[in-house]
Order: C-alpha cells, then sequence, then structure tokens
C-alpha cells in the first residue's frame, strides 16, 4: 500500500490502513534513530519548511531532527521574526514557501483549520502540527506507535484520556486514532473540560477518574492550561490534582503494567504525580523518542513520490 | 404602459387571476382581462405575481466597505432577488447614527440606486452600546428603525431605556440578541459538528438569554422589540410564549436558518460562517414550525457580503455572513412552498405585508392605485445556484450548487422593469 494523501491533517481523515502503514514505516525510522550514526539518504535533495505560529520547543525540535537525520535540507520560520508581523496573510506565506520549491511545510498555529487552509493553496505537502483545538496528529502517531511498541497491538487495548478534553488537539487526534485502530477510549474530565456529544466520537465519559482508569492498559495525562482556572473551568490546580491527577494510589487501580503517557511537558503534581512519571510505567520519555521516528516516517512517506509535482491527492 | 396578463396575484385572502394594467409609477387597473393596449406586454401565465418583496435586515456596506458591496451594487442584487425595498443596517464607517449619514443613504439611493433603499440607524453612537442616539432626528431624516445590529446592547439598562426612547418616536427597536460572554472564542454551533470539527462552540443559551431579556424589558416597559435572525429552537419558543402574553415582540429568522445546519462548516468552509451560527437540525424544524404558525413573522435576507479575501482565511480570522438577496426567495419556495410548509399567502406576509407593518410602511400589495412595485415568479423553474453568477459585488455564499425551485423572473420597481426574464434589464447594467 502506498500512502497517497497530498498532506497530513488530521487522524480524522486517515483510514485505518494509512495510520498502520504510517505506524508501520517508523518503525523502520525507529532502527535508523537507533544506529550510533542516525544519517541516511531518504530525504536527500528535499526541503522542509516549518512555520510555527505558537511556541514549541518539543515538536519543532523533533521534526527538525527528523528531517535532518534523513538529509533533508530543513528551515524553519518563527513568526516573531517573519513577514507575518508585517501583515502577511497566512495564505501568501504558504504560496512564498512554495515558490521556494519546499516540498513538505510543517505549520503549527493557535486556529483551527490553519493547516487546511494552507494545504488548500500550496503545492507542497503540508503537515499540521498542532491547530487551534482541533488536532495534534504527529502527536497521536506517536501515542499509538508507542502503545504498540509495548503491547503489541492497538486492538482492544483500554485507555483512559484524563484531562482537559474540550480544549486538547492532542485528545482530539487520539480519539480518532486509537478507535479507528480498535482501542478503548475513555475519557475523563470535569464537565467543564468535554466538549458536547464526545461518545458519538467512540469514546466512554467519566467525570470518576477512579472508574475511567480501572483496568486500563494506557492512562493518558493532558497539559492543563493554567489560565483555565481563572477562566472558571476548574476550581484550583490542587482541587484537579485530588480529582484528576494521575499518583500511584491511582496508578493501582490500573493493569499491573500500564503505561503511563502525557504529551508534555508535564505540570508535576497538577497532571501526574512525580513519582509516576519517574516510574517504570511511564512512558514520557519514550513518547520522546519515537516522536522523532513517526516523524521521520511521515516526511519521508510525503516526499518519497520523486517531484513534488507527482504527489496525488 | 405596461400589461401584466395571465398572472395569478398574491393577497391576503388568496390567490387570483388578473391581468394589470401598469401606468407610469402606479398600478392602473386590475381586472379579469384587461385588452391589450399599445404598452409592453408581459406573459405572466403560470406565473405568480406579488408586490415587490421587503427585506428589513441587510447590509449594502455602504458607506466605509465599498470593495464588499454598495448602494449602486446592492440594490441591483436585492431586485435580482425580488426585492423592491431594503432596509440596510447601520453598521457602515462611518456608523448610521447621525441625520448626516441618514441622508447620505437616502441621496446615494436616489443617484444609485434601482430600487428603494431605507435606512436603519444605530441605537447607540458608534455602536458601542453605552449612548443612546437622536433617535427622534433619525427618525425625522428617514430612519425606518433602529439597530446596533452585529452587537448585542449588552447593558440591560441601555436597552431598556433605547426600547422607551425608540417608543417616543414610533421607532421599531430591532435587537441582536447575543451574550457576547458565552459566544466568547465560538467559531460554530456548540454542538456534535464543534467537538467532530474540532471548533470551539457557540451555545444556543448565548441567544436566548438575550432573547428572553429583550422580551422581558418588552414586556415591563409595554415597548415593542423585533429580535433579529432567530436561529434556535429555544429562541421561537421564547417569543412562542411572549406573544401568548401579549408582548409586544416580533421576530425574523434568514433562509440559512431554516436550510442549512452546522454540518456545512465541515472542512472549515467559512462560507458556513455566520453569526449566529448555523445550527442543528431539531433547530431548522423549529424555524420551519414557528414560520408556519406566525410566531417568526419575517424572512429577511440578513445579506452580509464580504470579499474573497475576508472569507479565504483561518476560519478564526474570516467575518461571518453571507450573500442573501439572490438566493432568499429560491430558498424560501425550495424549502417551505414546495414542502407545504407555507402557501403563497404566507410567502407574501412573511416576504411583504408582515416587515411593511413592523416598518411602518404602506401595504397596499397589487392594488388599484398601489406604487407599481411588483414581482413575477416563476415557481416551477429548476436550477441550481451559481455564486459566480451573483450580481452582488461578493460571493460569499454556501449555496454554491444549491439546487433551487422557482426564481423571480421580472421585479418592477415603480413601474420601471429592473429584472427582465430572471436578469437585470440592460437598462439598469
Amino acid at each position: 500500500m502506498k500512502y497517497m494523501r497530498k498532506d497530513l491533517l488530521g487522524l480524522r481523515e486517515l483510514t485505518f490502513e494509512e495510520i498502520d502503514y504510517i505506524l508501520s514505516t517508523a518503525e523502520l525510522m525507529k532502527y535508523i534513530l537507533l544506529q550510533d550514526v542516525k544519517k541516511t539518504p531518504h530525504l536527500n535533495g528535499k526541503s522542509i519548511v516549518s512555520i510555527f505560529y505558537e511556541n514549541s520547543t518539543r515538536t519543532k525540535l523533533s521534526f527538525d531532527l527528523a528531517a535532518k537525520y534523513l538529509s533533508a535540507t530543513s528551515c524553519s520560520i518563527s513568526v516573531s521574526s517573519s513577514s507575518v508581523n508585517k501583515g502577511e496573510t497566512l495564505i501568501d506565506t504558504g504560496k512564498t514557501v512554495d515558490a521556494m520549491a519546499a516540498d513538505v511545510v510543517i505549520i503549527r498555529h493557535p486556529f483551527s483549520g490553519a493547516p487546511h487552509i494552507m494545504a488548500k493553496n500550496v503545492e507542497a505537502s503540508v503537515i499540521n502540527a498542532g491547530d487551534g483545538v482541533n488536532e495534534h496528529p504527529t502527536q497521536a502517531l506517536l501515542d499509538m506507535f508507542t502503545i504498540k511498541e509495548e503491547k503489541g497491538t492497538l486492538n482492544g487495548i483500554k485507555v483512559a484520556v484524563v484531562g482537559d478534553i474540550l480544549h486538547s488537539r492532542v485528545a482530539r487526534s487520539n480519539i480518532w486514532g486509537l478507535t479507528k485502530m480498535g482501542a478503548q477510549v475513555r475519557v475523563a474530565a470535569p464537565a467543564t473540560f468535554l466538549p458536547p456529544d464526545i461518545e458519538d466520537m467512540g469514546v466512554s465519559v467519566y467525570y470518576d477518574t477512579d472508574s475511567a482508569i480501572k483496568d486500563v492498559d494506557v492512562v493518558m495525562g493532558l497539559r492543563i492550561q493554567r489560565e483555565r482556572q481563572k477562566e472558571g473551568f476548574i476550581g484550583s490546580a490542587y482541587e484537579y490534582y485530588r480529582y484528576y491527577g494521575i499518583n500511584q494510589d491511582r496508578l493501582k487501580l490500573c493493569k499491573k503494567d500500564a503505561l503511563v503517557m502525557h504529551p508534555g511537558p508535564v505540570n508535576r503534581a497538577v497532571e501526574i504525580d512525580s513519582k509516576v512519571l519517574s516510574s517504570e510505567n511511564s512512558m514520557v520519555d519514550q513518547q520522546v523518542t519515537n516522536g522523532v521516528a513517526v516523524r521521520m516516517a511521515l516526511l519521508y512517506l510525503l516526499t518519497r513520490k520523486g517531484s513534488r509535482k507527482d504527489v496525488i491527492n | 404602459m405596461l400589461l401584466i396578463k395571465n398572472g395569478c396575484i398574491v393577497t391576503d385572502e388568496g390567490v387570483f387571476k388578473r391581468d394589470i394594467l401598469v401606468e407610469g409609477q402606479r398600478i392602473k387597473m386590475i381586472a379579469d382581462k384587461i385588452d391589450d393596449q399599445e404598452c409592453e406586454i408581459i406573459d405572466a401565465s403560470g406565473k405568480m405575481v406579488l408586490p415587490g418583496f421587503v427585506d428589513m435586515h441587510c447590509h449594502l456596506r455602504d458607506p466605509g466597505y465599498e470593495y464588499k458591496e454598495d448602494i449602486y451594487t446592492g440594490t441591483r442584487s436585492a431586485a435580482k432577488g425580488g426585492f423592491t425595498i431594503v432596509a440596510c443596517m447601520p453598521n457602515t464607517d462611518p456608523v448610521i447614527d447621525s441625520k448626516a449619514m441618514i441622508e447620505y443613504i437616502k441621496a446615494k439611493s436616489r443617484t444609485d440606486g434601482v430600487i428603494d433603499v431605507l435606512p436603519i440607524g444605530a441605537i447607540t453612537r458608534r455602536l458601542e452600546g453605552k449612548r443612546l442616539t437622536d433617535m427622534g432626528e433619525l427618525k425625522e431624516h428617514g430612519a425606518v428603525a433602529v439597530s446596533d445590529d452585529g452587537f448585542s446592547v449588552s447593558n440591560s439598562m441601555i436597552m431598556q431605556n433605547a426600547l422607551l426612547y425608540a417608543k417616543t418616536f414610533g421607532l421599531p427597536v430591532i435587537s441582536h440578541c447575543e451574550d457576547t460572554q458565552l459566544t466568547s472564542e465560538g467559531l460554530i454551533n456548540l454542538g456534535r459538528d464543534s467537538t467532530f470539527f474540532g471548533m470551539m462552540g457557540i451555545s444556543k443559551a448565548a441567544e436566548e438569554i438575550m432573547v428572553a431579556r429583550d422580551v422581558i424589558l418588552a414586556e415591563n416597559t409595554g415597548a415593542s422589540v423585533h429580535i433579529a435572525h432567530v436561529s434556535t429552537e429555544g429562541s421561537v419558543d421564547i417569543i412562542r410564549r411572549a406573544k401568548q402574553r401579549g408582548v409586544h415582540v416580533t421576530c425574523e429568522t434568514a433562509p440559512h436558518y431554516f436550510s442549512l445546519d452546522s454540518s456545512y462548516a465541515r472542512d472549515f468552509n467559512t462560507d458556513a460562517k455566520v453569526n449566529p451560527p448555523l445550527r442543528e437540525k431539531s433547530d431548522i424544524d423549529a424555524i420551519k414550525k414557528g414560520l408556519r404558525e406566525g410566531v417568526i413573522d419575517v424572512i429577511a435576507t440578513d445579506h452580509a457580503p464580504h470579499s474573497e479575501d475576508e472569507k479565504n482565511i483561518e476560519f478564526q480570522l474570516a467575518k461571518p455572513g453571507m450573500v442573501g438577496f439572490e438566493t432568499a426567495v429560491p430558498v424560501a419556495l425550495t424549502e417551505l412552498l414546495h414542502k407545504n410548509m407555507l402557501d403563497w399567502t404566507d410567502i407574501l406576509n412573511k416576504f411583504y405585508c408582515n416587515p411593511c407593518k413592523i416598518l411602518n410602511l404602506k401595504c397596499d400589495g397589487i392594488s388599484t392605485q398601489a406604487v407599481a412595485d411588483i414581482i413575477i415568479i416563476d415557481p416551477e423553474y429548476r436550477y441550481e445556484i451559481k455564486t459566480e453568477e451573483f450580481v452582488s459585488k461578493s460571493k460569499n455564499s454556501p449555496y454554491q450548487g444549491y439546487k433551487a425551485k422557482g426564481r423571480i423572473l421580472y421585479t418592477i420597481n415603480k413601474g420601471r422593469i429592473i429584472v427582465r426574464d430572471g436578469e437585470l434589464d440592460r437598462e439598469v447594467i
């Protein structure tokens, strides 16, 4: 099977086969990543441009290293030093990059749908590195890769996602992806953090974390933005931790070999207890490593059809 | 002179087959059969003849935003849609909040327009929601209503005073109902689609709370209020109950609220971004029911043109609104008349009689000595809406490809043919 799409905008539109193919390709990339000399010619002669309209450390670095390990020419634009501050539109920025013969444009944007409008207007492949509250597909793919690596499969795996589902693009992408791959997903959050009709995405909803994480194979914490407290979504970080924090007692409710995951950066003692974070259940470091492998796979798949003009949407 | 033969005239008492003779700006004679005179004859066999429709809620974008629309293109677009009178909202730049601006609209309409344009003045100066406008003076110079449309008057005391002050001068108050703290960062209706499409939602409560407030204010003060662009089942319920209690409340909806749901915003389609947002199937059903029962008095276009540059951008940044003049009647006929939700008399009431009553306009319909504002509709004509064919300067419409049944064949304003065989007459282009 070939990965035939021009862009990676979200997991909502991907099929089981496409996700499976990306994850399989990432296995090969992980092998490369573990070598002493991790440099291959897969992207030789290809150019990758990252445009980050929002701050990011790990995602940006992860994409950058992925491109460099595969010998691509990679550049990044940070919004503070770009023409965006001179009033340039997103489409114009995209077209400018396109005109410089970029093969892939990686975009992170605070507005949902920004990568989609970019994709419609440029010839280069567009990868969504997080858009508003919509999707963060590469994060979900690396999460799924990590689970599959540890558990051997995604089918039938029980996953609890705990935290601010409403504002979380990571949660949305994981729900789309995991349910497609046959996992059983539960979400746990105070009602202020749950979007309406979330059950229709194929998940079970819990207000009570203990019930949600009982016997799960994976528990995934989400980052809580501190301003949510001021906005009136939660009472306090202290209370949030009490009812939704992943601590050692709660971890005992999960399966013994349950994985603890988090997209990072973690608010310690808000989302996850430090001891849990440093326990052998914690996958946080592996997630970061696997993020590079997954992004290497995506860059490879999106650029491997020779000329960028040959890419079929 | 103009002779319209064999048309079915729609009145509030039913539909009658008659001939109509127009002389100058007025209807001279209506009879079972009028012998052919030496004049232009329109054969309206099998067609419906109605008074020119009145749109009580549109944005002509003139002055200040003429790149989206102006009075020249806006009135032609309206005429193509079957309207001979349009009332334009004051959220222009400068805002229509003074006699000078009212005079500007009137003067520009006389020189550039092909139909009648009636200005709506602002409730508060510069639409800031703080200080009332000189409503008496606005009325004196020709404002037919006041509204801060685009913004809610969030201060309840100001709104109460606005209702009372406008009542003093007999000016209708048109209220844009939106609790902006609840709409917050929302982009589309809060519901399954906002969850699925990954956009923050706008709750129905954001509209309904303000509808309830305004109804309560109208009831307590004895003033009247007209609720703009009703979009939810809850709003219809609130207004229904208020009317039963005798509150002086009227309301309108727009065609997109009884024909499109929030799924049209799929793939971040900014043409489907409107304020209030497109709602759910249950709301569409409630709006239709409200129209049928008479709870909703008026169908207005809420014609809101925007340039391509303001729409072909991120959904969050895109301006809300869609063009509506040229789709309103075909959509209403397709969704309501042909699906037996409304009959021809209802259509007449929603597009003509009720807006006339609310805006205190003469409502002579098709009658002898009435001003010859006449439209002729081919109710059976089937076609696909193509936005590139719009006369409006802007093309922002999610109705591209919509299969319509029924179109405006002729629009006659004061005896002058503006639209002929579905297209603008050569003389007015």
